[in-house]
């Protein structure tokens, strides 16, 4: 497995050292399919490399210099677009990181821009971004719908000019998951970093994140999500970070990834059967950053919707889905 | 993955896993004068890999991925699987690539000076650049030209030429059957078949030079030619480049110094013997 290289390298960069020529191609190969090359580079910085591989590298850290400069100036735009509003704008995931220069943001992939706005202020919000223009991106109707009635976010928007994404989040989880973290008190306890931008308290980022990856989706692009906890983990005072998740109803969630985390990134920790199997899931990519364990990767789809609906409306949606002509990867 | 070959074109490294045999077995044949790259680390992974389960064996076909990929890519038979790993390499380095700037364009040069052609897809720059690489010039490349952006040299990517419909017979007779790749009989771009370039051109696929002369070629109407203002040149090259905006401030610097050191023209032409006049006539002028 290939992933196992990968999270090998990052937890030990010198070992990279002893790689042949088609360990590197396995490993970049697996870093690339997992978004991770990025960071990848920024761990290998000070290892004596291969010739053919340090310009790969060097790309791979340009790249994600750019896209942080990206994420910045949409940061930037969208706090621009919702100024008068009187509206706390809290930056997530990678352009949060970013912003306040976390290590978790060292090399990462970021794509759409992610925030987190109150639920009563989503009416002016959307208006002040349109008027902006951002311009939505899905045409369907039953999407549209589907958004906005059960999903924690709008449906997403694209700006006509500049041709990237914002992901206007209003909840943490989707409307229909089983826990409920209350976004209203991670809004009010967001840091202020600068310009009327916020982003999530050292505690909410990590619960954020963990309620992402753990209560929600299939596990795609874990490897990733479990390096952003792994770097954020450590500014957190435990007993703080546990009485927080006991707040927003993620204890077991927030367990489970310090186990994972500290197991696959860190110095090792005791894991659970279910631990093993979503360890088992996180490492499925072969050493040409195909997807393995076609079965496992299949049953954390199937669970990824058994967690986000009751049975009934879930076979709705996938009737549905299925008659548009959309199937599992 | 069950076969694959590993190939480098100019300064970039290919290795290319296939689910089956014979497009892996069409590369080794054409791509044999290249170097030898077995086991070499690679810049990119392509991978042609069946679209289903069932589509390994049941009417085989082909979904083009890799490193980069697009969800969205187009199915291919696998009569078509020389085309797919071409594809396949192009998708890399036009998603991929950052260490020059891609112009999508074909390049020969001469005397160490480099003739720059753009154009879109028929617009007749692959058939020239391979003809004229068969009369004095040296084949650079017919999809790609590598702009350093330090430098301002256009560097090779001599890929194997890839010839459209009416072209491929021009060029077979030119060249001699012995250098084309099998006939791909209706793909979705028409037939195409491919060439491999002279000894020359594969040799020498480290060497760059400086641009003397971009063109503008159109193929099929009457010979005319046509001068064209910097700033339409400067945004056609970045209509034409899939990295420009990927590469950012450096890639702007580079392009508005060859824009305005590379004398441009629009050349229309009836058929590829005007061409070459024309070419070797403004080559004499401007170059």
């Amino acid at each position: 497995m290939s992933a196992a290289l990968l999270v090998r390298t990052l937890r030990d960069p010198a070992s990279a050292g002893t790689l042949d020529a088609d360990g590197w191609n396995r490993l970049l190969a697996a870093a690339r399919a997992e978004r991770l090359i990025g960071t990848l580079a920024y761990r290998l910085e000070g290892v004596a490399l291969p010739d053919a591989v340090r310009p790969i590298l060097d790309d791979a850290r340009r790249d994600s210099g750019r896209e942080a400069q990206q994420a910045l100036w949409e940061a930037d735009r969208a706090g621009q677009a919702l100024r008068g509003l009187d509206v706390k704008l809290v930056l997530l995931k990678g352009a949060a990181y970013v912003a306040a220069d976390l290590r978790a943001g060292q090399g990462r992939f970021i794509g759409d821009l992610d925030i987190l706005v109150p639920r009563d202020a989503m009416p002016a919000v959307e208006r002040a971004l349109i008027a902006a223009g951002w311009e939505w991106v899905k045409e369907d109707p039953y999407d549209d719908a589907y958004y906005r009635r059960w999903m924690h976010e709008l449906p997403p928007m694209i700006h006509v000019e500049r041709d990237r994404m914002i992901d206007v989040h209003h909840t943490i989880l989707p409307l229909t998951a089983r826990q409920t973290p209350d976004a209203a008190a991670m809004i009010a306890d967001a840091v202020h970093i600068t310009d009327g931008l916020y982003i999530l308290s050292v505690e909410d980022r990590i619960v954020h994140s963990v309620a992402h990856m753990f209560a929600d989706g299939d596990m795609q692009g874990g490897l990733r999500n479990l390096w952003d906890i792994y770097c954020l983990l450590p500014d957190a005072d435990p007993m703080a970070l546990a009485a927080r998740a006991t707040r927003h109803g993620l204890v077991p969630h927030v367990r489970q990834a310090q186990r994972l985390a500290g197991a696959i990134y860190g110095s090792g920790a005791g894991l659970t059967l279910w631990d093993k199997l979503v360890r088992a899931r996180l490492l499925a990519r072969d050493g040409w950053g195909r997807e393995s364990r076609k079965l496992l990767v299949f049953a954390f789809f199937v669970r990824s919707h058994w967690l986000r609906m009751p049975p009934l409306m879930l076979a709705r949606h996938l009737l549905i889905k299925w008659r548009k002509g959309h199937r599992p990867q | 993955m069950r076969h694959a070959i590993t190939l480098r074109i100019g300064p970039a490294t290919f290795r290319i896993g296939s689910a089956w045999r014979q497009p892996i077995a069409e590369l080794g044949r054409l791509y044999a004068t290249y170097p030898d790259m077995d086991g070499a680390i690679a810049d990119f992974t392509v991978r042609l890999q069946p679209t289903s389960l069932a589509r390994r064996w049941v009417r085989p076909s082909i979904f083009i991925t890799g490193d980069h990929g697009l969800a969205d890519a187009a199915p291919m038979s696998l009569a078509h699987g020389l085309l797919a790993a071409e594809m396949g390499m192009n998708l890399q380095m036009a998603l991929g690539w950052r260490r020059h700037l891609l112009l999508h364009a074909s390049s020969v040069e001469k005397d160490g000076r480099v003739l720059v052609m753009t154009g879109e897809s028929g617009s007749g720059k692959s058939t020239l650049a391979a003809l004229l690489g068969e009369r004095g010039w040296r084949f650079m490349g017919d999809e790609f030209a590598l702009l350093d952006m330090d430098s301002g040299a256009i560097l090779p990517f001599p890929r194997l030429v890839s010839l459209k419909n009416r072209a491929i017979d021009v060029v077979t007779q030119a060249v001699g059957v012995a250098r084309m790749g099998p006939l791909l009989a209706a793909t979705a771009k028409g037939d195409i078949r491919h060439m491999v370039p002279r000894g020359d051109a594969v040799a020498r696929m480290g060497e760059g030079g400086m641009p003397a002369l971009l063109l503008f070629p159109r193929f099929g109407h009457d010979a005319a030619v046509r001068p064209v203002g910097q700033g339409e040149i400067f945004m056609r090259l970045t209509q034409a480049s899939t990295n420009y905006v990927a590469l950012g401030e450096p890639a702007f610097t580079a392009l508005t110094r060859f824009v305005a050191n590379v004398p441009a023209r629009a050349i229309d032409f009836p058929s590829g013997d005007d061409a070459i006049a024309m070419v070797d006539r403004l080559w004499e002028q401007l170059a």
